[in-house]
């Protein structure tokens, strides 16, 4: 258990002082800011304003930066270390696979989940100061949201990691992935909903495996509980699937496909040759 | 005692070694030799357990290194041929090895000194951004310090400099002999003093074998 601390502390240490965590911190850090100084917490839209405006802007952005962000600093972890002979030298150490896999998981999502949620917090700080009322609610759906988006898209990437030899075709990978469920599968539906007029059932079923379509409808039903924004759909989720239990689902589900994933990783991290 | 049977690896359809039975027994300093490609790194590797064999098995101290690697490894000390660019700072590798290994701090930062590295203003920095000789001189240290009951230095000295060089063979010298030592190494005459076996491999297969 010490070994598997020890990877995951300084795994955190390594990233810290990486140029790729401190652009990270800005680009999430640095929305924040911008959109007080934007004026976001005084505009509105759909009578949301203050904070939970702000907070459902940081939200639209981060469905879209964080996926890729996640995906290109992670898939190097384990991939990056077997191209220039660092897993060599440090795998020839009387550490086991699981704490070195496991502990670079934990590491990773440290670095990967902390910025974010910071940011959160340093919005509900500025609120505070200038005197925004704090919407709680959104606050606690949204950290959870971004846990589970953290977790599955770091699982899909160690999954990649473990697999791909080369750091390079990791890369090239993942963001392949990432181009490929944020509008290729909704693309690829929309036409084929089109074309074969194929059951709804299996359109909004495929669309539902997708951890960002989850997300990005977690995240719209909290400011438009009736999902009105998003057509007849709407009318299909929430027949099916009373709100609250959807919102669980959005939380679970992705969180589920993040560790099933990383563990897929492991398998084949410890069944395939390391270096 | 380091133990191999009918040992095959396979890359695709690529033969890195063939088939090769070996038998490395306590007390056996071995220099391991043979032109590029000839299979000794591949060798090396699944000793350490990197590698998964197509065929054969091996065992150290009658253990697998892959399926008991923490077992295995604690009495393996490893020394590559070029130092990889880890970015852990000195500081936090001392620490990794030191946790994983139980080996004393004031071990490595001995053994550091007699390898003639300044490690005390250093100890801040990132290991990468250390020259080549000094990565070297410090993965030495460690694997020094470490006492494994085997060693493996692949090309130890490819980077150092006369006097590194010499520093590290009287190092060598003065230690209480490991069980079983692995050189690989393109100068036999480096290691003369020594080795005590010599083992001379090409296309996966050892050509020769043989004391002296």
């Amino acid at each position: 258990m010490n070994n598997l601390f020890l990877i995951a502390f300084l795994d955190v240490k390594e990233s810290i002082r990486a140029k790729w965590f401190l652009i990270y911190t800005i680009v999430f850090g640095g929305l924040i800011a911008l959109f007080f100084i934007a004026g976001v917490t005084e505009s509105q839209v759909m009578g949301f304003s203050g904070l939970s405006r702000l907070l459902l802007m940081y939200i639209q952005v981060t469905i879209v930066i964080l996926p890729i962000f996640i995906l290109i600093t992670t898939v190097r972890s384990i991939s990056g270390d077997r191209d220039n002979h660092i897993l060599e030298y440090m795998l020839s150490f009387p550490i086991s696979l699981h704490h070195y896999y496991w502990g670079k998981v934990i590491g990773r999502f440290a670095t990967v989940f902390l910025p974010v949620l910071f940011a959160m917090i340093l919005a509900l700080f500025i609120g505070l100061f200038k005197g925004s009322g704090i919407p709680w609610n959104i606050f606690i759906l949204y950290s959870g949201l971004l846990f589970a988006l953290c977790s599955s898209f770091l699982g899909i990437a160690f999954l990649i990691s473990s697999i791909v030899k080369s750091s390079e075709i990791a890369l090239g990978f993942s963001f392949f992935i990432w181009i490929f469920l944020l509008a290729f599968i909704d693309i690829a539906l929309i036409s084929l909903m089109m074309q074969n007029r194929l059951s709804e059932e299996l359109i909004i079923g495929i669309s539902l495996i997708n951890p960002m379509e989850v997300f990005r409808v977690a995240a719209i039903s909290l400011f438009d509980p009736q999902l009105t924004v998003m057509g007849p759909v709407a009318y299909y989720i929430l027949d099916n699937i009373a709100l609250p239990l959807f919102i669980l689902f959005s939380i679970a589900y992705p969180t589920l496909v993040g560790v099933l994933f990383a563990f897929l990783g492991f398998k084949i991290f410890k069944k395939t040759d390391l270096v | 005692m380091i133990q191999i049977e009918n040992l095959t690896k396979k890359f695709g359809n690529a033969i890195s070694l063939d088939a090769i039975n070996l038998k490395i027994q306590s007390g056996d300093c071995v220099a391991l030799m043979g032109p590029n490609g000839a299979g000794k790194t591949t060798l090396i590797r699944l000793i350490l357990g990197y590698y998964h064999p197509t065929n054969g098995q091996v065992l150290i101290n009658g253990k697998n290194p892959i399926k008991e690697r923490v077992d295995v490894l604690q009495n393996i000390s490893f020394v590559p041929q070029l130092p990889p660019p880890i970015k852990l700072s000195l500081e936090e590798l001392i620490a990794y090895v030191c946790k994983s290994t139980q080996v004393q701090k004031e071990k490595i930062l001995h053994f550091a000194q007699e390898m003639e590295l300044d490690i005390e203003p250093n100890l801040k920095k990132s290991f990468f951004k250390l020259s080549g000789g000094m990565k070297q001189k410090m993965l030495i240290a460690i694997s020094l310090a470490r006492r494994g009951e085997i060693i493996i230095y692949d090309e130890p000295t490819a980077n150092l400099d006369p006097k590194a060089r010499d520093n590290f063979h009287r190092l060598l010298q003065t230690q209480n002999h490991p069980n079983i030592s692995l050189f690989v190494t393109h100068r036999i005459d480096e290691m003369r003093d020594i080795v005590n076996r010599q083992i001379y491999m090409d296309l996966g297969k050892i050509i020769n074998d043989e004391k002296i």
